[in-house]
């Protein structure tokens, strides 16, 4: 395949995401990526049709949901021969399944996809420690009753417990918070202003419902029609009254309010070419322009564990020989407060851009008025793998909002030191 | 969809039936309802009439191309599947004799669900006063026989135009169908518009339409989306964002889409239309069913719960037909059916609002009935009216008012929301191209306003 063809952004859906152990306690992965698929089903009509490819991914996931996006998509309405397969990239697992459709899409290898991404914070698997596992599979291979005994006799009570997923970096043992705590300090990052970017995220995400935005991009679940973190009454004074969560000493800035809580929830987007849209009566609002990962080396120290992004966007731009400026729309994902504040601070910085980045000059600053206008995590709530699929369909409807044309810059960054960023242009 | 109450079920049964025949208690029967490929009558049709029946002549052939078997004379051993009885002739009330010499015979030898179908002329159409006092009668006769009738079996009077009794025969064939189960001693008024005379595969009548169907996430509306896809359309399900879980999955199952609007938003008949136009390329039939109860007795109404019924169930609907109606809206020969209720006919205590806005639907059907302008267009406008349907609002009514609003019809039982989707598809196929301006009740011929 020697030419490419533009994907087009053509819609999206996602159940409200709610807050770990709240209305989804029980709802598994799979419930909630097929109410998310259904959703989009039923909006863009697709019942019984042949979507080229579902892709999504968990990155909290059961054993047992190995082919979790094909078991999604057979309790779904779309044709039993749509294929489908699992990604996960932490919570860059959205932005890159959406990367990967579109990529399909422009060599022509599709004409159509979904990309998505679920997570339960609730419905989390159980792990026993790994000495019992061990012994556990050795009396499972035991073959005759003597093994068998010698077996279960080596396993002792003190074998005996569970271990329950948190959000902590295998090789540091250090928390994503307690990373991002580090990265804050060396940022110099204020609890005002990531209380502030806070605020602006719970009251930019209530005035979008307000005004109807989210109509033909959610679909209500379990009861719940919007965002279960919202806070739409919030206040400057509330937030400043919560305590430290991350940090020690004067360097602790980062609380409850201004990081985003465990969640639960499903997105999907719905891509496809030009013609696909056509003859499906679809209008595109945006099409897919770029996307970039990169990684950074969190574990020397060398740069704060959810950096990459702003590296990924260093090359991104230099690539598409565009400027940080160039964008109507920024969509920056709030994990922390900090982590959107450090990243804004670190492509103004010249030393770091110079120094990290290669560049002459600093990438600069940005309008924060065209940043995440309808809100992000901090009010939306995050279930890791389900917020790339909400990003893109929320700018892709905003940017369509604006005219052809416009611009928007996605960053994601992702555990493991990694980082999603993508440009949408409206159609 | 089929739900049966509990008392239905045990005065079927053994002990039951015998408890109910020997007490006179109501002895409801499960009703015949259309399944795809069953021909319209359960049985052969008896037709007479009076004088030389010139409605039966001209239907004769449509009749039997749709599958009913005509009969002239009450055969032997077998019981009939319904009567069609032509009283078109009919110039004086002395002409009246002809329908009982027809039909008493027939009565008794009618079979389970059967259909006794009069067809008459307007009376407003009448050249004296002795034809006209004639055709009124025959709307006392089918009411009373309505309610003679056993066993589900239904009594329906259709008015023809002269010259124009083609034009009825979508309406005969409903009325002998299992389709118009819980449709009994209503009146059908037939016009005189061309029908197109091309037969559509008469399984799905409204292929390739495009249908709207507000509220449509749950109970009759999901019905109306379901039975429309059902008939061929594609249906565009809408409810509001709160209902979307179960709209996507009404949606989903009919092959149609979800459009999340709420009615009464300012620019949801824009929406609706932008949706169906982009998506569907047009809109052939729009279904107004969204609508809302907020009972209080008049006297504890507030303004807010007031308004908020009347915005819903009226207001909403003249708002939305602005842009529906608009030449870039609905198709020409298109179809809006809006859904009025038996409490907007009769009136029921504590339903002043719900009932003003019921009513008001039926205004709105006489409003744009006499429309020069839609009518150029080929567009009808009707209205069904249901009586006491078996949805999750009616089962939170309490037993015993449940119980007295179930039985007190002609068919001693609740209908199904089917039933009422079942005459809205009606209203909505090109075949009814000479039916506009009416508001048939799906009500089991209820006392409640008759």
């Amino acid at each position: 395949m020697t030419t490419t063809r533009r994907a087009a952004v053509l819609g999206g859906n996602r159940i409200p995401f709610a807050r770990q152990f709240g209305p989804y306690a029980e709802a598994s992965n799979q419930d909630m990526l097929t109410a998310a698929l259904e959703g989009l089903v039923a909006r863009h009509g697709l019942a019984g049709e042949r979507v080229g490819e579902v892709v999504a991914g968990a990155v909290i996931k059961h054993s047992r949901d190995f082919n979790l996006t094909r078991e999604a998509v057979l309790g779904s309405s779309l044709a039993a021969d749509t294929p489908a397969y699992d990604i996960q990239q932490a919570c860059g697992t959205g932005l890159e399944a959406t990367i990967l459709v579109a990529n399909k899409i422009a060599l022509g290898q599709a004409d159509s996809g979904i990309a998505g991404g679920v997570d339960s914070a609730s419905d989390a698997p159980i792990v026993v420690p790994e000495r019992l596992r061990r012994k556990l599979l050795r009396l499972n291979r035991a073959k005759s009753p003597a093994e068998r005994a010698r077996a279960a006799l080596a396993i002792r009570p003190t074998d005996l417990g569970i271990q329950v997923p948190a959000a902590t970096e295998p090789r540091t043992g250090m928390s994503m918070g307690e990373h991002m705590a580090v990265t804050a300090a060396r940022w110099g990052v204020t609890r005002e202003a990531q209380d502030e970017l806070a605020l602006a995220s719970h009251h930019h995400l209530a005035a979008a419902y307000e005004r109807g935005f989210f109509d033909d991009l959610m679909t209500p679940y379990l009861g719940l029609t919007r965002d279960q973190n919202l806070r739409p009454d919030s206040t400057i004074e509330k937030l400043a009254s919560l305590r430290t969560a991350f940090g020690t000493g004067l360097e602790a800035t980062m609380t409850a309010g201004n990081s985003t809580p465990l969640s639960d929830g499903a997105s999907a987007v719905l891509l496809g070419s030009a013609e696909w849209a056509e003859t499906h009566g679809l209008k595109p609002l945006a099409w897919f322009v770029d996307g970039e990962t990169a990684a950074v080396d969190y574990l020397s120290g060398d740069e704060g564990l959810l950096m990459a992004p702003a590296y990924a966007v260093s090359r991104m731009l230099a690539r598409q020989g565009m400027s940080l400026q160039d964008f109507d729309l920024y969509e920056i994902h709030e994990a922390f407060a900090s982590t959107v504040l450090s990243t804004l601070k670190a492509w103004e910085d010249p030393e770091f851009c110079r120094d990290r980045l290669g560049l002459d000059a600093p990438l600069g600053a940005i309008d924060r008025a065209r940043l995440n206008v309808n809100g992000s995590s901090l009010a939306a709530g995050h279930p890791f793998a389900a917020t790339g699929g909400r990003i893109v369909a929320t700018l892709a409807k905003l940017l369509h909002e604006k005219g052809s044309g416009a611009r928007g810059l996605v960053s994601v960054c992702a555990a493991g030191g990694q980082g999603v960023v993508a440009i949408l242009e409206a159609a | 969809m089929a739900r049966s109450d509990a008392y239905t079920a045990f005065v079927n049964r053994g002990l039951g039936q015998k408890l109910a025949a020997t007490l006179g208690l109501p002895q409801p029967v499960p009703l015949r309802r259309h399944t795809p490929g069953a021909p319209p009558a359960d049985g052969p049709v008896l037709v007479g009439g009076h004088g030389d029946t010139p409605a039966v002549a001209a239907l004769r052939a449509g009749l039997t191309a749709a599958g009913v078997t005509l009969t002239e004379t009450v055969p032997e051993g077998t019981r009939l599947g319904g009567v069609v009885v032509d009283l078109t002739a009919a110039a004086t009330p002395a002409d009246l004799e002809s329908l009982r010499a027809t039909l008493a015979p027939a009565l008794k030898r009618l079979g389970r669900c059967a259909r006794v179908v009069v067809v008459g002329r307007h009376p407003a159409h009448a050249s004296s006063v002795a034809e006209r006092a004639a055709r009124r009668a025959l709307e006392g006769i089918t009411r009373s026989v309505g309610k003679e009738l056993r066993a589900g079996a239904t009594a329906n009077l259709v008015l023809v135009t002269e010259g124009a009794e083609t034009a009825a025969l979508g309406a005969v064939v409903f009325l002998l169908s299992g389709r118009s189960a819980y449709v009994d001693g209503q009146v059908f008024r037939v016009g005189t518009a061309d029908v197109p005379a091309d037969a559509s595969d008469p399984e799905r009548p409204l292929a390739g339409k495009v249908a709207v169907v507000t509220g449509a996430a749950r109970g009759i509306g999901a019905d109306i989306a379901r039975t429309l896809g059902r008939d061929g359309a594609t249906v565009v399900c809408v409810d509001v964002p709160a209902a979307g879980a179960s709209l996507a999955a009404v949606a989903n199952e009919v092959g149609g889409t979800a459009l999340q609007v709420d009615v009464t938003g300012h620019d949801a008949g824009a929406r609706i239309a932008e949706h169906a136009r982009t998506r569907h390329g047009g809109l052939h039939v729009v279904v107004h069913n969204a609508g809302i109860t907020r009972d209080k007795l008049l006297a504890n109404t507030d303004a807010d719960r007031w308004a908020s019924v009347l915005e819903v169930n009226l207001l909403s609907i003249l708002r939305m037909n602005e842009a529906l109606l608009a030449p870039d809206g609905l198709r020409d020969g298109g179809r809006v059916v809006l859904v009025s209720s038996i409490a907007g006919i009769a009136g029921n205590r504590g339903q002043s609002s719900y009932a003003a806005s019921k009513a008001g639907v039926i205004g709105l059907v006489d409003g744009y009935a006499a429309d020069e302008d839609l009518a150029a267009r080929g567009i009808t406008v009707n209205a069904v009216a249901p009586g006491f349907i078996e949805t999750e609002m009616t089962a939170r009514i309490p037993l015993a008012n449940r119980e007295i609003g179930r039985r007190l019809n002609s068919l001693a039982q609740g209908g199904l929301p089917v039933d009422v989707a079942e005459t809205i598809a009606f209203f909505a196929a090109d075949a009814q191209a000479a039916v506009s301006g009416t508001v048939v009740r799906v009500c089991g011929q209820s006392l409640l306003g008759a």
